[in-house]
C-alpha cells in the first residue's frame, strides 16, 4: 500500500517536474509545480508526518503557489521562446547534475540502515500525534534558529512595504 | 459469506462516501431553494411556488434546465484550464466534507458510522483543502479571456487569500484550548456541559467565534463580500463565460462551501453533533443517541445557513478598499489579541 502510493506520487511529482520545464506558458508551469508540492504533501502524508504533509499543502500550494498564478495572471505574461542553452550548461551542467545525483544515491544507499523507517499509520484514532513532538522541537532545541527565521521573514515583508511605498511619495 | 475487518471496513466507507456526498449534493440543491424561498420573504414576495408544492421540485427543474441547456465553449478560452476550472472547484467544495463528523461516535464492526475519515490533522485537513479551491476560482476567470471574468477571479482571489488568514488564526484559540487538531477531539473537548461548555460561551471564544463568521463569508464570496460577482460591475464575474452544467459546478461548489463552513462553524464553536442540554437528554439505546446527535448537527447546520441568507438580504455590499482594510487592519489584529489572550489565560490557570 505505502510503496504502491510512494510509487505513483514520485512518479507524479517527477512528471510535474519535467512538465515545468517543458512547458512555454507561465502558468501552465506554475500549476505544474502545484502539482509537483501536493505529490510531496501525499509523500510526507505516507511518512507519517501528518502536520508537515498539510502544512505543505496549505503554505506552499494555497498561498505561496496562489501568487504567483496570481502575479502571472495580473502580468498577462506571454509564451515563452524556447532557446536551444548555452554551451556552458551543456559542459557543466549535465556532469555536474550527475555528479549531485551519484554523490546524493551513494550517500543514501550507504547510510539507508541509519535512517530507520516508519509505517503508514492505520490507526489514527488515539495515536500520539506529532505536531506535539515537532513544536516541543521547534521551541527548545530548535528556538535560536526558529526565532531568526522569523525576523528574516519580518525583514523581508518591510522591505516589500518600503519597495510598495516608493512610489506613492514622488 | 465471511469478511475479514479489512473487507468490511472497505465496503462500509464505500457506502459512507456514497451517502455522504448524496446528502450533501441534496444538501445544497435545498439551500438554494431555501435561499430563494427566504430572501422572498424578506422581500415580501413569494418565491418559487410553481413547481411541486411550495416549489419544492424547483431544484429538480432548474437541475434538469441547466443539463439540458446547451453548453457553450467561446472560441477564445484556454482551453485545458477552461474546462478543470469548474472540476477543480467543486471537488475541493465536496471533498472537505469528508473529515467532518456529523454524529456521536457510533461504532459498527470497528467503523465509526458518522464520520468517512477520522484524520488527525482534521482541521489542517479543511483548510488545506479550501485553500486549494482559491484555484478553481483563479483559472477560470483567467482561461476565459473576458476581462470581466478575470476582473472578478482576481478579486476573489485577492479576497480569498487576505481572509483566509484570519480565518486561519480565529481557530487557533480554539485548537489552543482543545490541545489537538482532530475534530472528534475538538468536539469532546466542548460537550461536557452542554451549550454552557461549548467553546463561544463557556470557552469564551465569542471575539473568535465572530472573526471567524465574517472572514467565511468573505471566503465564500457571500454577501456582504460579495464583490467577485458584483453583477452592476462585473456581469457576473469569474463565471461570466460559462453555461450549462459547467456554471452549475461552480454553482454547487459556492453552496457546498457554505455547508462546509458551516459545518466548521459547528464544530469549532458550537459543540459539533452534542446537545445543547449536555447530557439532560442521554435516553434510548445507540440508535437513539445517533439520531439526538445527527439531528443536533443538522439543526445547527440550518441554522448557520439562515444566518448566511439573512445577511445576504439585509447588509449592502462593501466597497473593495473596505474589504481590504476591513481585512488586514481589523480582523487579523483582534484574531492575533484573541490568541495572546487565550494562551495567557490557559497559561494561568494551568499555573494556579
Amino acid at each position: 500500500m505505502q510503496l504502491a502510493l510512494f510509487i505513483i506520487f514520485a512518479a507524479l511529482a517527477i512528471a510535474g517536474a519535467l512538465n515545468l520545464l517543458l512547458q512555454k506558458h507561465p502558468i501552465n508551469s506554475a500549476l505544474s509545480l502545484v502539482v509537483v508540492m501536493l505529490s510531496l504533501a501525499v509523500l510526507y502524508w505516507s511518512l507519517g508526518a501528518e502536520f508537515l504533509a498539510a502544512a505543505q499543502v496549505i503554505v506552499y500550494s494555497g498561498a505561496i503557489m496562489v501568487l504567483f498564478v496570481f502575479v502571472i495572471m495580473l502580468l498577462n505574461a506571454g509564451e515563452e521562446e524556447h532557446t536551444t542553452g548555452s554551451r556552458a550548461a551543456y559542459f557543466a551542467g549535465i556532469p555536474g547534475a550527475l555528479a549531485v545525483f551519484c554523490l546524493l544515491s551513494f550517500v543514501f544507499l550507504r547510510e539507508s540502515k541509519a535512517f530507520g523507517s516508519v509505517q503508514l499509520s492505520t490507526a489514527p484514532v488515539g495515536a500520539m500525534s506529532n505536531i506535539a513532538e515537532i513544536s516541543q522541537v521547534l521551541f527548545t532545541k530548535l528556538l535560536l534558529p526558529f526565532e531568526v527565521t522569523s525576523i528574516l521573514i519580518l525583514v523581508a515583508i518591510l522591505g516589500a512595504v518600503v519597495l510598495a511605498r516608493k512610489e506613492e511619495r514622488e | 459469506m465471511h469478511l475479514t475487518d479489512f473487507q468490511i471496513f472497505l465496503l462500509l466507507s464505500l457506502v459512507k462516501v456514497a451517502v455522504v456526498l448524496v446528502i450533501t449534493l441534496t444538501a445544497v440543491a435545498y439551500t438554494v431553494l431555501l435561499e430563494r424561498k427566504v430572501i422572498g420573504r424578506m422581500q415580501n414576495r413569494w418565491g418559487p411556488s410553481r413547481t411541486g408544492p411550495f416549489g419544492l421540485l424547483q431544484p429538480l427543474a432548474d437541475g434538469i434546465k441547466l443539463f439540458l441547456k446547451e453548453d457553450l465553449t467561446p472560441l477564445l478560452v484556454e482551453r485545458p484550464l477552461f474546462l478543470i476550472a469548474p472540476i477543480i472547484a467543486l471537488t475541493c467544495a465536496l471533498v472537505s466534507v469528508a473529515v467532518v463528523p456529523f454524529g456521536a461516535v457510533t461504532l459498527f464492526h470497528g467503523v465509526d458510522l458518522f464520520e468517512v475519515a477520522n484524520v488527525n490533522v482534521g482541521l489542517l485537513v479543511i483548510l488545506g483543502i479550501t485553500s486549494i479551491g482559491v484555484y478553481g476560482i483563479a483559472l477560470s476567470g483567467w482561461s476565459s479571456n473576458n476581462k470581466f471574468a478575470l476582473l472578478g477571479s482576481l478579486r476573489a482571489t485577492s479576497q480569498m487569500i487576505s481572509y483566509e488568514l484570519a480565518l486561519g488564526l480565529s481557530l487557533v484559540g480554539v485548537v489552543l484550548r482543545a490541545g489537538s487538531l482532530n475534530l472528534r477531539t475538538i468536539v469532546d473537548s466542548q460537550s461536557a456541559h452542554g451549550a454552557l461548555s461549548w467553546n463561544i460561551f463557556g470557552g469564551l471564544q465569542i471575539v473568535a467565534f465572530f472573526i471567524y463568521l465574517m472572514s467565511a463569508y468573505a471566503e465564500t464570496n457571500r454577501s456582504p463580500f460579495d464583490l467577485p460577482e458584483a453583477e452592476s460591475e462585473l456581469v457576473a464575474g469569474y463565471h461570466t463565460e460559462y453555461s450549462s452544467m459547467k456554471f452549475a459546478m461552480f454553482f454547487m461548489a459556492e453552496y457546498a462551501n457554505m455547508i462546509t463552513v458551516s459545518c466548521v462553524a459547528t464544530l469549532m464553536f458550537f459543540g459539533g453533533a452534542s446537545s445543547p442540554f449536555g447530557h439532560l437528554t442521554d435516553f434510548g439505546g445507540p440508535i437513539a443517541m445517533g439520531l439526538q446527535s445527527i439531528f443536533w448537527f443538522v439543526f445547527k447546520i440550518f441554522a448557520f445557513l439562515f444566518l448566511y441568507i439573512w445577511v445576504r438580504s439585509t447588509l449592502p455590499r462593501f466597497r473593495y478598499d473596505q474589504l481590504m482594510a476591513f481585512g488586514w487592519k481589523f480582523l487579523m489584529p483582534v484574531a492575533i489579541v484573541n490568541i495572546i489572550l487565550t494562551s495567557l489565560a490557559m497559561a494561568l490557570h494551568a499555573k494556579v
